[in-house]
């Protein structure tokens, strides 16, 4: 498919979005590390199909190793003639180049990345305009993932319909699942979409410590996604539309794993924790949100709260979700809305513990 | 102030490379990479001067570029020891061990959190996930990741720091990257 003729003489760009730092997800990591000549690939294939003539990887920057791994790479493609002023013979133009960023997990949000790139600190824009229209330097820009663009050369090379093959209906394609916590082998593994959970655990991860009936939930898609209760995952399988179903999602498709032995209620104050740091403070319910969320978690790892304040806590993130620029407060309340929804009994019986006064007595800090 | 710090030859030249990777009057873009050059010749973290260096550097106001220093974990505005050592602490981490990692760096570097040791080799501080989930537990000192660590494989990596060597990064327990421990399940067979 040619470029199309460009209207207005703006020109456009590609972003990929390396900025890996959901919690759970490790997966991009490793293409970078093992196979950068396939991004750089890739970014020519995207870069020439929606008619850009220049790529910035934003890769996060406690990735040295692997943002030098790509930078290695992207100056071979640069001496081998496949990228830069006539790209592989082609009479394309495409020129590829790596920024690292500084540590905010908020630059994974598109237009927060966009921000940073130019300069900034990282917070996100409203929307509209949205990046195609309105980008990098007001220019119209994609921002994709690295496992997104790394995949294009492969798609082409095999055929669309090859890829589409895997999966179910809507739900095709392979995916790289990174399986993390409480596994005998944790590891990240390409796979076919809409594999039962299970069976990606035992197939590829040596199944849940213990054996799969010590497990107590599974977190399916990175942190920000709701947690799911043993006996859902049973049978689900792990897709958009399954995981929907039972009011999660696919997400980043980072998969943790919890058995019986951890504190459920702990586990995901942590997470907590990490979207209070994370809040770039923007937006007043996510700033002052996530860390009222945070301390009334910190309470019921102890049990040091009321019934009536699970509710309360409830309602609260209720009030947080949908109410902010951008997805960061949604991501950091999910969590604890799927706490809620698989494990009330324990909090509640964590609360009556400490009201008889065998509760433990240390959260989190 | 300003005449308190400036890029060395290798820096600069550095500088030069990475502003030229933005279009004209975009120089701004580079504030980032600049900075964290600056840290690093600084010694691990961001003076006033070096600062304002980068300011002047690429004609931004300094208020500017330090918002962007104060708005990034990566940049330090105070020193920090010779060996940064940062703990994950988040989920993945946790659930694989990560307090055990707290009590050893406790244990041989005398370091609490948020604190530098008096000789100044090492700082400890515990940071949000740092992305290397399927490795868990994992520690980041300066540029490198320790991965795969029990309390034993991270005694060992600090105790070889503290008498001055590199220990090998990646992770302790002898694998390439985030493949199953005990073998490949996929791209198994020869035309993979």
């Amino acid at each position: 498919m040619p470029p199309e003729e460009r209207r207005d003489g703006r020109p456009h760009y590609l972003v990929v979005n390396a900025d890996e730092s959901e919690p759970g997800t490790c997966k991009d990591r490793e293409i970078m590390r093992y196979d950068p000549h396939v991004l750089v690939e890739g970014c020519l294939i995207a870069g020439f199909a929606m008619g850009a003539n220049a790529a910035y990887i934003y890769v996060r920057g406690e990735f040295y190793a692997e943002a030098s791994h790509m930078q290695q790479a992207i100056d071979e493609a640069y001496e081998a003639g496949l990228i830069g002023p006539n790209a592989c013979r082609s009479g394309w133009d495409m020129d590829v180049y790596l920024h690292r960023g500084a540590g905010a997990y908020i630059c994974g949000e598109e237009t927060a990345l966009l921000e940073s790139l130019e300069g900034k600190k990282g917070q996100p824009r409203l929307k509209p305009p949205f990046p195609a229209a309105c980008g990098l330097y007001g220019c119209p820009t994609t921002v994709n993932n690295v496992e997104t663009i790394a995949v294009t050369p492969t798609i082409l090379r095999r055929g669309s319909s090859w890829f589409a093959g895997f999966g179910r209906e809507n739900n095709t394609g392979t995916k790289i699942f990174s399986i993390s916590g409480h596994v005998n082998n944790p590891c990240n593994v390409e796979e076919e979409m809409s594999i039962p959970l299970k069976e990606l655990i035992e197939k590829h991860a040596g199944g849940v410590r213990g054996g799969w009936d010590n497990l107590q939930a599974v977190i399916p898609g990175g942190s920000s996604t709701p947690c799911l209760s043993k006996s859902i995952c049973d049978n689900i399988l792990m897709d958009f539309d399954s995981l929907r179903d039972h009011s999660t999602g696919l997400g980043t498709a980072a998969v943790i794993v919890i058995d019986k032995s951890a504190d459920m209620i702990e586990a995901i104050a942590r997470l907590s924790h990490f979207y209070r740091h994370e809040s770039c403070g923007q937006c007043t319910p996510c700033r002052e949100g996530m860390g009222w969320v945070y301390r009334v978690m910190k309470r019921l790892v102890t049990g040091d709260a009321e019934i009536e304040e699970i509710d309360m806590l409830w309602e609260v993130t209720k009030q947080i979700e949908g109410h902010t620029i951008c997805a960061l407060a949604d991501g950091g309340v999910w969590p604890v809305q799927g706490l809620i929804r698989h494990f009330r009994p324990e909090i509640e019986e964590r609360i009556l513990q400490r009201k008889k006064g065998s509760a433990p007595s240390q959260a989190a800090e | 102030m300003s005449d308190a710090f400036a890029f060395d030859d290798v820096c600069r030249a550095r500088a030069e490379t990475i502003v030229g990777r933005y279009p004209e009057g975009r120089q701004q873009s580079a504030v980032i990479p600049l900075l964290d050059l600056a840290q690093r010749q600084a010694g691990g973290w961001l003076p006033t001067e070096a600062i304002e260096y980068v300011a002047g550097y690429l004609d931004m106001p300094k208020i500017r570029v330090l918002e962007v220093a104060s708005f990034y974990s990566m940049f330090n505005l105070e020193p920090v020891g010779k060996n940064f050592v940062q703990l994950c602490r988040t989920t993945p981490c946790w659930l694989r061990g990560s307090d055990d990692l707290r009590a050893v760096a406790k244990d041989v570097t005398g370091c609490g959190l948020g604190e530098t040791s008096p000789d100044g080799a090492f700082t400890v501080v515990e940071v949000e996930c740092l992305g290397a989930c399927c490795n868990a537990p994992m520690v980041q000192i300066n540029d490198e990741y320790y991965e795969d660590l029990t309390a034993e494989s991270f005694k060992a990596v600090l105790e070889a720091l503290k008498r001055g060597e590199t220990p090998e990064p990646g992770s302790q327990a002898g694998r390439t990257g985030s493949e199953p421990v005990e073998g490949l399940t996929t791209l198994t067979g020869e035309g993979a």
